[in-house]
């Protein structure tokens, strides 16, 4: 079977081509993309217009293997909980395309690598990146996840590492703007996240896994999104100013914020599947065009 | 649930960069009040164009929506007012806020004839003004030609309007595949002119 299927794609046999696929989607490339663009953002923002492409590079590499690595880790501790939701079972550890043993090492070897070049380039990012890599994955996947729905906040303070862990590197310290950059990452994250969990909350009932829906009821999960967008627009808002953003941008920012707040108000007075889908799709488009944002003022 | 199709998707994307481009750099040196306006126009542009994008073409249809749709026009109306016709400022921000008031409660106390009559009343005396204010303004010579490609915007999307409305008769003109087939591009196209036209300023 592996023979002919090898004829027929004479570079890559399929076996290998599947395997490498098992290991690209245990990596989320969609959800590390996003969080490795606000790094870059946090790092450009303190070195723009100056650019330091190996600088920007190498943070970037480092910055891609910690997030994946980290990544790699949660998928491999909750194989377990994947296996019994409808939406994740899928996945090639559930699945069993790839072996527990082998997501084991391949995110520990990512981890290590990203960390190790965090150290390399500077002590305070890799300070940071590791930070991060710890709140994810100890803190929140091991410790709390399966206990507690308010594991959420920890998972939204390793979200906010790697806008902080570039930022620090831009400017050489942890200054306000750093932090404000993080804050607005960490309640951003509540949104992107609370509106998943209400999307497949039957999975999430099926695989035992406590949610601030399930705990807490929707009402007062569509408060806290509310409020934790109304928090994460403040804290962007008050960072891009810190930084020195024009008016023009500042505009834009206050349109997209804006957005962000009337799904989230919509989404509590007018509750709906629609509502709350558009939410979570808004929040990662609304993330992604604020780091554009940021970079394009500073680049300008 | 309409389908939007992936070349929908990209024009709905750059409708609102386009939008937000002018949001950041097409209405400098307005006075505050015009480029309020035009912020909240063009701002409005971009976060409908992008949640069409995210959740289909069924959100036009929304009661909220229609009410926001309204202050497309009515900002654009009065930005252009407030800088070219200010003698006309006062008079027209009290219609702009009126109308958008009557516009709010008649759709969520009493949908129907009156809501819809009022909607037609308030978006065609702003969308009137849009068509034909810079076209008056090329003309005449105050402003350059290409100012009057905000005329065309303004026509545009106003028959993008016109298509929506469609979609409540009860013998619409055009199948509703049809119109929400057309909206990506009309929005576009409208975007593009206004951009266009404002760079003549």
């Amino acid at each position: 079977m592996a023979a002919s299927a090898t004829t027929h794609h004479t570079f890559v046999p399929a076996e290998i081509k599947e395997r490498l696929q098992a290991y690209w989607s245990m990596i989320k490339s969609l959800q590390t993309g996003l969080l490795l663009s606000t790094g870059l953002a946090g790092y450009m923002s303190a070195r723009c217009p100056v650019m330091h492409w190996p600088a920007l590079l190498s943070q970037a590499g480092s910055l891609f293997l910690a997030i994946s690595g980290s990544t790699v880790l949660n998928m491999w501790y909750d194989r377990d909980l994947d296996a019994k939701m409808q939406r994740t079972a899928h996945r090639p550890l559930p699945a069993g395309r790839l072996s527990p043993k082998a997501a084991l090492r391949f995110g520990l070897l990512l981890s290590i690598l990203g960390v190790g070049w965090a150290l390399i380039i500077d002590g305070l990012f890799c300070a940071i990146v590791f930070a991060g890599l710890f709140f994810d994955v100890i803190v929140y996947t091991i410790w709390l996840k399966r206990r507690t729905a308010w594991s959420v906040v920890w998972g939204g303070i390793s979200g906010g590492m790697p806008i902080l862990a570039g930022r620090a590197l831009g400017v050489g310290q942890i200054d306000w703007i750093g932090l404000m950059l993080a804050l607005a990452v960490l309640f951003w994250i509540p949104t992107h996240i609370m509106t998943f969990s209400m999307c497949y909350s039957d999975d999430y009932r099926r695989a035992g896994i406590p949610t601030f829906p399930s705990t807490c009821g929707e009402r007062a999960t569509r408060w806290v999104i509310a409020l934790a967008s109304l928090a994460a627009a403040l804290g962007m808002a008050s960072a891009a100013y810190g930084i020195g953003m024009t008016w023009g941008y500042l505009r834009v920012l206050a349109v997209l914020s804006a957005g962000l707040l009337a799904l989230a108000i919509s989404s509590l007075l007018r509750p709906s599947v629609g509502v709350n889908f558009g939410l979570f799709k808004y929040a990662s488009l609304y993330m992604l065009s604020t780091m554009a944002l940021l970079v394009a003022e500073v680049a300008r | 649930m309409s389908k939007l199709t992936p070349a929908d998707r990209v024009m709905l994307l750059a409708t609102g960069l386009l939008a937000a481009y002018q949001v950041a750099f097409g209405i400098e040196g307005t006075g505050t009040l015009a480029m309020a306006s035009f912020t909240v126009a063009f701002g409005l542009i971009l976060l409908e164009a992008w949640i069409t994008m995210i959740l289909g073409f069924e959100v036009l249809e929304s009661p909220t929506v229609v009410i926001l749709s309204t202050v497309i026009p009515l900002g654009l109306s009065l930005g252009l007012v407030v800088e070219y016709l200010p003698g006309y400022r006062t008079i027209y921000l009290v219609f702009a806020a009126l109308g958008l008031l009557v516009i709010a409660i008649t759709r969520f106390a009493s949908p129907g004839r009156i809501a819809a009559l009022t909607v037609v009343v308030v978006h065609g005396v702003a969308g009137i003004l849009i068509f034909i204010l810079p076209l008056y303004l090329s003309l005449s010579g105050r402003l350059p030609v290409g100012f009057s490609l905000v005329s065309l915007g303004g026509g545009l999307i106003g028959l993008a309007g016109l298509l929506l409305s469609f979609l409540k008769t009860t013998r619409p003109l055009l199948s509703q595949q049809a119109i929400w087939s057309l909206l990506p591009g009309l929005f576009l196209l409208a975007t593009l002119a206004f951009v266009v036209g404002f760079q003549f300023v």
